[in-house]
């Protein structure tokens, strides 16, 4: 069974999901950075996967590519550090990241670098359903990777069940149309979460975009099964030489 | 739709290139305007409205100029297609004002833009103007200061500009921006991007809007020489919209030459270029599978050029097709050629050409023709807005 299958049989609600920037805050902080999450009572890891150009992120986390990029961060520089990643880190883990740099690092090799360093699902925002299908899915499935869509406010309902059918792991709810670190009313989203949740859908659902503190990812977990959080960790993490502490202290407040 | 080289398919693919490489969140607004914009533009309403603001507003037809003392010089017959004669100074405009009829038609009422030049930016900044609409324009800080007649010009015109300050703050990175603020704002926002690059539908579109350009050559070299077709066309390629607005109806005519020419900024061997042809692979940038330049870990490089509108990572899907099945040649210009070329337009002919447009100007020395052969060259823009570089190099 697969990790996220496995997490989402025992925990079902309140799943906390953290987004974390390979190489970020320095370039060695990769795994203790993952590991801290771990600590703090993190369900899932989603690794980011530094681009020069994420659209479907805001500044936060694009500074915090930049970062690592200066640092030297590079695909096969990420998988190098991962050989290490299962006999320190348990939970699932997600990669996130954009086409470009997958596919230049070789679509297959990418799957089958990831899948032998214990890597679970993979996140390409800018992966659309067509290619997916078209080109991807077989590769992603031969090994054995969860693939993870995202849907929107605006998503139709026939497109939302489109997505849910072709995702694994889990769905990715973004909270409001809007890159990464927006920080809109909240109450406005409520009534799409009720929405998705009237779907009744197959994946487990975690909301993204947005959440930031207790009172936000309390609040999602309201209508979906867990939250995602992402630039207000990596803000967080921002010029900190001690991730480990800096880690425990963001995710206690999240946690209560 | 069926795949050609003027056109896409179904899913946006010119051969290999093109597609829609899309967050979802960008979904809903790419889908309204794949699904209505043939439509739209095959409206009688919308046909009449856009061939009126063309001829009234714009003032096409251009010109087709025979260039004397230019032809006289390279032996063969020059003749200039006078876009920097269209309102606001350059090509741009033919497409801005297709796409306003396009987004009002849709409801839309914000309308964004990313601009280098800021010759897309004054484009779009004059149509929302006209039509009433709020507009916001992204553009790289290093380009706000090297146009700054421009910029000027959006103030005036109402428009916001807002300066793109990440990775190499140019096109780019204003672009990067622009898409952003469309995802921010799924609503009531009209994307009117200015080349023909991005998701499908926009290459398509940008180019049937642009396409006007080589239907007025037809019917103007068929007056003048009894041809509609030259021996060849030239171009200079940043996204790539004039030259495919140049190329459009000549591309299925196989004794028709295209060429198209890139900045090659300090040189193909130096790394200051943006000769996305040369110097870069297949990738994905802005939502299209295109050339691109780009590190060996897939991460999208600086490019550099002296003009700002041909300072670009990529190149329109088209034109990505057009080089690897061999239809187009691609040549590059260094700024030093196009400096050049610019300063021998003024001298012979009067005329001042924009940066970019000196590129594809530079290519009469890069190729021989004919004596008898008759040539195209697509003077996209006019060069008011490049006087404080021309001053440079003047030595002032
Ligand atoms: C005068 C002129 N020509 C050419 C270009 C390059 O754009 P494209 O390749 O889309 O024609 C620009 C862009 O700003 C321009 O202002």
């Amino acid at each position: 069974m697969s990790r996220l299958k496995e997490l989402f049989e025992r925990k079902e609600r309140n799943v906390l999901n953290v987004y974390c920037t390979a190489g970020f805050p320095s370039p060695e902080s990769t795994l203790p950075v993952m590991e801290a999450l771990q600590e703090s009572g993190a369900d899932i890891i989603e690794l980011g996967m530094p681009y020069s150009d994420p659209l479907a992120d805001g500044e936060v986390i694009q500074n915090s590519s930049t970062i690592a990029l200066r640092g030297g961060m590079t695909l096969s520089r990420l998988f190098e550090q991962l050989k290490e990643m299962r006999a320190r880190v348990r939970v699932p883990v997600v990669l996130m990241g954009y086409m470009n740099p997958v596919l230049q690092y070789g679509f297959e090799k990418f799957c089958a670098d990831a899948a032998a360093a214990g890597v679970d699902g993979l996140i390409l925002p800018d992966l659309p359903p067509f290619e997916f299908e078209a080109s991807y899915k077989v590769i992603i499935d031969r090994y054995g990777l969860d693939f993870i869509f995202l849907v929107t406010p605006e998503t139709s309902e026939t497109r939302v069940r489109q997505l849910d059918a072709l995702s694994s792991g889990f769905l990715y709810a973004v909270s409001s149309s809007s890159t990464t670190g927006n920080e809109k009313d909240f109450a406005a989203v409520e009534a799409y979460l009720e929405r998705l949740k009237s779907y009744q859908l197959k994946n487990p659902v975690l909301v993204g975009f947005g959440i930031k503190d207790q009172d936000t990812f309390s609040r999602a977990c309201k209508y979906a099964n867990g939250a995602i959080i992402g630039s207000a960790y990596i803000k967080a993490l921002e010029g900190k030489t001690e991730v480990a502490a800096a880690t425990r202290d963001f995710i206690r407040n999240v946690l209560g | 739709m069926q795949a050609s080289y003027k056109q896409p398919d179904e899913q946006g693919y010119y051969g290999a290139f093109g597609g829609a490489y899309i967050p979802e969140m960008l979904y809903r607004n790419v889908e309204e305007l794949r699904g209505n914009y043939l439509k739209i533009m095959a409206e009688p309403s919308f046909q009449q409205e856009y061939r009126l603001l063309l001829t009234d507003y714009a003032g096409r037809p251009t010109p087709l100029y025979h260039a004397a003392r230019l032809s006289n010089k390279y032996q063969t017959n020059v003749y200039l297609k006078r876009e920097d004669l269209c309102h606001t100074g350059a090509h741009k405009v033919n497409n801005t004002i297709g796409q306003i009829l396009v987004a009002e038609r849709l409801g839309k009422k914000r309308i964004i833009a990313e601009t280098g030049a800021g010759q897309h930016g004054v484009a779009t900044a004059t149509v929302c103007a006209l039509k009433g609409l709020e507009c916001i324009v992204y553009m790289g800080e290093k380009d706000i200061e090297r146009q700054a007649p421009n910029v000027a010009r959006m103030k005036m015109l109402g428009a916001t500009v807002i300066p793109a300050k990440s990775g190499s703050k140019t096109l780019k990175d204003a672009t990067n921006e622009a898409i952003r603020d469309w995802i921010n704002n799924p609503n009531d926002t009209f994307y009117i991007i200015g080349s023909v690059v991005g998701p499908h539908p926009y290459p398509d579109m940008v180019a049937r809007f642009q396409s006007v350009i080589s239907k007025e050559i037809r019917t103007q070299l068929a007056e003048k020489t009894g041809s509609e077709l030259p021996s060849a066309v030239i171009a200079c390629v940043g996204g790539g919209s004039n030259a495919a607005g140049t190329f459009y109806h000549f591309l299925d005519e196989p004794s028709v030459g295209i060429y198209a020419v890139e900045a090659a900024g300090c040189g193909i061997d130096t790394d200051k270029s943006a000769a996305a042809t040369q110097l870069g692979k297949p990738g994905i940038l802005h939502g299209s599978r295109s050339f691109l330049m780009q590190t060996e870990d897939g991460q999208v490089e600086e490019p550099y050029s002296i003009s700002a509108g041909l300072d670009y990572p990529g190149i329109g899907p088209m034109h990505a097709n057009l080089f690897v099945t061999g239809r187009g040649n691609f040549l590059n210009a260094t700024d030093q050629e196009a400096l050049d070329a610019a300063f021998e337009l003024a001298k012979l002919e009067g005329i001042i050409p924009a940066l970019e447009s000196s590129h594809a100007l530079a290519a009469l020395k890069k190729v021989s023709f004919a004596k008898d052969d008759n040539i195209v060259i697509c003077l996209s823009g006019r060069g008011d807005k490049d006087m404080e570089t021309y001053m440079k190099a003047m030595g002032q």
